[in-house]
């Protein structure tokens, strides 16, 4: 459980390192890769295929059926999955990698990590020429299962795997976040919960909730506990809240414009709510969901990717059954700052090739990430939780769109609030956004998650959060996060490694002639003095 | 349980408190039991308990496992005459951290918190004092599945003649243990089992930063059988209920 907090730790920090990792990743550069003419069936591929699961049994099951079901396709390539359930060990394990030559062929990430594996030279495959190629491409003549051609891929999804002038991934899975909301408890105190969510709204109705009986238990649940709101990833919270309000966050060249008057007044605002309790995260508290279940928080805002364990009759629980309490639940967007334009983080796992010396592995293993894309696994991947099949061919499948209409039929694989919060990101797919990707671009997300952490906390210690706290926090997350080291226009990533193998050669052989010169002519004068 | 979604980074794993891979105390000659008396400043452990979540606290206790150490900051099982305390993430330079040996004494500044029930300091800092002492396991079958239990929550503790009961792996079929809650994980994940005890089961856990794969107790879990009754010793962890850290198990007497 903590685990997960060392790592979100250990990513910035990773990352925050990412100008000093450049510098050792770019020794060891390959070739670029050029598509074979054919994939060579005479010989035999071992390819490894590190992938996140959500410590989900029937993910793991589905990522060994794929194998099991391309092996049969493909016998001379042989896939061995090595399984992570966090993508920070992913990608410092990646990074770890990527000195020796050792990467994965196939790799489930995220696009803010591949910017910084782009640091060493052509570490990760281009996919662009791959998409295209008659045979082998999207939906190519010569792959032997029904892949989806380039079309057939939501462009939405596929356009944030574009960074650095290349696509660099393709996607997975897809979520957003959602706000799961006790129905019950936001009507017993006089409000009504509205299609699209203000984050005013859920202040007011939050604030409502720290009402006390005289026994010192909390009027609307009767219980001693009740934080009405709990932020599972307050990157997003940051993230979406300054995308809303059309505030600095980043650009696409990497300068980082965070650090502005609107993000204060964010903190100043949330402060004032995790002052009075009615605020807090799951760093601080724990699981919005097991909070939820228990009747003890009104507005628990996490992954649709988590949806199994929200709400009284979820399949998925961590706490003890006679804990739970009864309640209707609503799924909704997270809230907004305005509610005719909502905007949403489009998040969720993306598949990066990494290149090798034999152009025939990366094939075998673009044949491999391409299977991944079928509508078998997409659509068994993504009704494990609420997720949305990457694939407009697997989204407009009979099979899909069945278990759509079956919502709520059953507590389990059509549990009514996993498909719900599938539906809020299918209703919503032209209201998300993705941050821009550079290298150091995780850095800033953690830091922005880490700001409200940190008021969050300074506040429940009775700590003043005022104009000179947030000029000393933007300074140490800055410090904590190297900030300050990240190289604006840095959109191509690949530039800022260290000069490619080849070009320190010519440079050393350069220096190599210009000294022979020298000690020729030297020992030219010496001779002529003699004479 | 959830608390296993999340796998590991390349942390420092140092094994105190696991059979066969525990680090030892630093003198033989440790004292027969701990302090009483409290320095200047420092919380009784029943001023501790009393304090508020997000309060300052200042308490002394004597190291009885550390969990892991990793980018200056360590996690630490420890206890004194009156109870268990777990310092979570406090500030420990890795020099420091090879001086944090079972059974040395320290003195631990940070805020309380409670994390899905887990009574713990974090944000902390600490000294190293004077003193030495290993507290035995206190036995805690008999409280399992009452209210008294939590008051021993973060302490060394025991369970006696407990019985393995199936647990499901992910083909459904009834096995003695799983990778992670839900038997998503792999070797090196943490291990879940159920055990048994006056006709109630628990959820047991070998927490890998604690234990890894190459710990005697990883590596005896792995072989126990549905029905064989065990005797098992760890710490009083708490997720949303009594989650303890097994750090021995043998075939009971």
């Amino acid at each position: 459980m903590r685990k997960l907090l060392k790592s979100l730790l250990c990513i910035g920090v990773l990352l925050g390192t990412g100008g000093m990792l450049a510098g050792c990743h770019g020794s060891q550069g390959m070739a670029d890769f050029t598509v074979p003419e054919e994939l060579d069936s005479s010989r035999t591929f071992q390819l490894t295929f590190w992938a996140k699961n959500d410590t989900n049994k029937t993910q793991t099951k589905i990522y060994e059926k794929a194998i099991a079901d391309f092996e049969a396709l493909y016998p001379n390539i042989d896939v061995t999955i090595r399984l992570y359930t966090d993508y920070g060990k992913i990608y410092n394990d990646v990074i770890t990698n990527i000195a020796t030559n050792t990467t994965p062929n196939v790799c489930i990430t995220y696009p803010d990590h591949i910017a910084t594996y782009l640091t060493g030279a052509n570490t990760v495959v281009p996919l662009e020429g791959l998409f295209a190629d008659e045979k082998y491409g999207l939906g190519g003549s010569e792959v032997k299962f029904d892949a989806p051609s380039q079309q057939e891929i939501a462009p939405q999804f596929l356009n944030e795997c574009a960074f650095a002038e290349h696509y660099y991934a393709i996607p997975f899975m897809r979520s957003t976040e959602a706000c799961y909301i006790n129905k019950t408890y936001v009507e017993q105190l006089g409000f009504t919960v509205p299609d699209v969510l203000t984050w005013d709204f859920m202040f007011e109705v939050a604030e409502a909730a720290m009402a006390k009986n005289a026994d010192g238990t909390f009027a609307v649940n009767g219980q001693k506990v009740m934080i009405p709101i709990i932020y599972k990833s307050t990157d997003n919270m940051m993230i979406q809240m300054l995308k809303q309000k059309n505030a600095g966050y980043s650009d696409a060249e990497g300068n980082i414009l965070i650090f502005n008057d609107t993000t204060k007044e964010l903190l100043f605002e949330i402060a004032s709510h995790a002052k009075t309790g009615a605020f807090s995260t799951f760093k601080i508290s724990s699981y919005p969901a097991n909070f939820l279940n228990a009747g003890q928080c009104i507005f628990a805002i996490d992954s649709t990717a988590g949806a199994t364990w929200m709400g009284s009759d979820a399949p998925l629980s961590d706490i003890a059954e006679d804990k739970i309490v009864h309640f209707e639940t609503s799924v909704r967007p997270v809230p907004q700052f305005d509610t005719e334009h909502p905007q949403m983080i489009s998040q969720g796992p993306s598949i990066c090739i990494f290149n090798k010396r034999d152009p025939q592995e990366v094939l075998a293993s673009w044949l491999f990430a391409q299977y991944l894309l079928t509508n078998d696994v997409q659509i068994a991947y993504s009704q494990t939780e609420g997720y949305v099949p990457v694939t407009l061919k697997a989204q407009q499948t009979p099979e899909y769109q069945d278990y759509l209409s079956k919502k709520g039929s059953d507590n389990t694989d059509h549990y009514t609030i996993k498909i719900q919060a599938s539906e809020l990101l299918l209703n919503h797919l032209d209201d998300t956004f993705v941050t821009p990707v550079f290298n150091g671009s995780t850095s800033l997300r953690d830091a922005a998650g880490q700001m409200i952490e940190n008021v969050t906390k300074s506040v429940r210690r009775k700590e003043t959060v005022d104009d000179a706290y947030i000029e000393e926090l933007y300074g140490s997350v800055t410090s904590l996060y190297h900030l300050d080291q990240i190289h604006s226009s840095s959109g191509s990533a690949g530039e800022l490694g260290e000069l490619p193998t080849e070009s320190r050669v010519l440079l050393i052989t350069l220096v190599a002639i210009w000294v022979c010169l020298g000690i020729g002519y030297g020992v030219h004068l010496k001779r002529t003095k003699k004479v | 349980m959830k608390k296993a979604i999340y796998s590991a980074l390349a942390f420092t794993l140092l094994l105190a408190g696991c059979s066969g891979g525990g680090t030892k105390p630093a003198s033989s000659a440790a004292p027969a039991g701990p302090d009483t008396a409290k320095g200047e400043g420092v919380m009784t452990y029943a001023d501790y308990i009393a304090a508020a979540d997000e309060d300052e606290v200042t308490v002394e206790a004597y190291v009885q496992a550390k969990q892991n150490w990793w980018e200056d900051t360590a996690t630490i099982y420890a206890q004194d005459a009156d109870g268990g305390y777990f310092f979570y993430g406090v500030k420990c330079s890795e020099e420091d951290y090879a001086k944090l040996v079972e059974g040395q004494k320290i003195k631990v500044t940070g805020f309380k918190s409670t994390w899905s029930g887990e009574v713990e300091v974090v944000d902390g800092s600490f000294e190293l004092e004077e003193g030495n002492w290993v507290a035995e396991a206190k036995d805690v079958t008999a409280a399992l599945g009452t209210d008294a239990l939590i008051n021993d929550q973060n302490l060394k503790v025991s369970f006696k003649g407990m019985k393995v009961e199936p647990s499901q792996n992910k083909d459904g079929q009834e096995v003695a243990w799983t990778y992670k809650w839900d038997d998503s994980g792999e070797e090196g994940d943490d291990l879940y089992f159920n055990v048994s005890s006056n006709g109630k089961t628990y959820s047991f856990t070998v927490e890998s930063y604690l234990c890894d794969q190459n710990s005697d107790v990883y590596k005896a879990v792995k072989e126990l059988k549905v029905g064989d009754v065990i005797d098992m010793e760890g710490f009083l962890y708490w997720y949303e209920g009594p989650n303890p850290h097994i750090t021995s198990v043998k075939a009971a007497n």
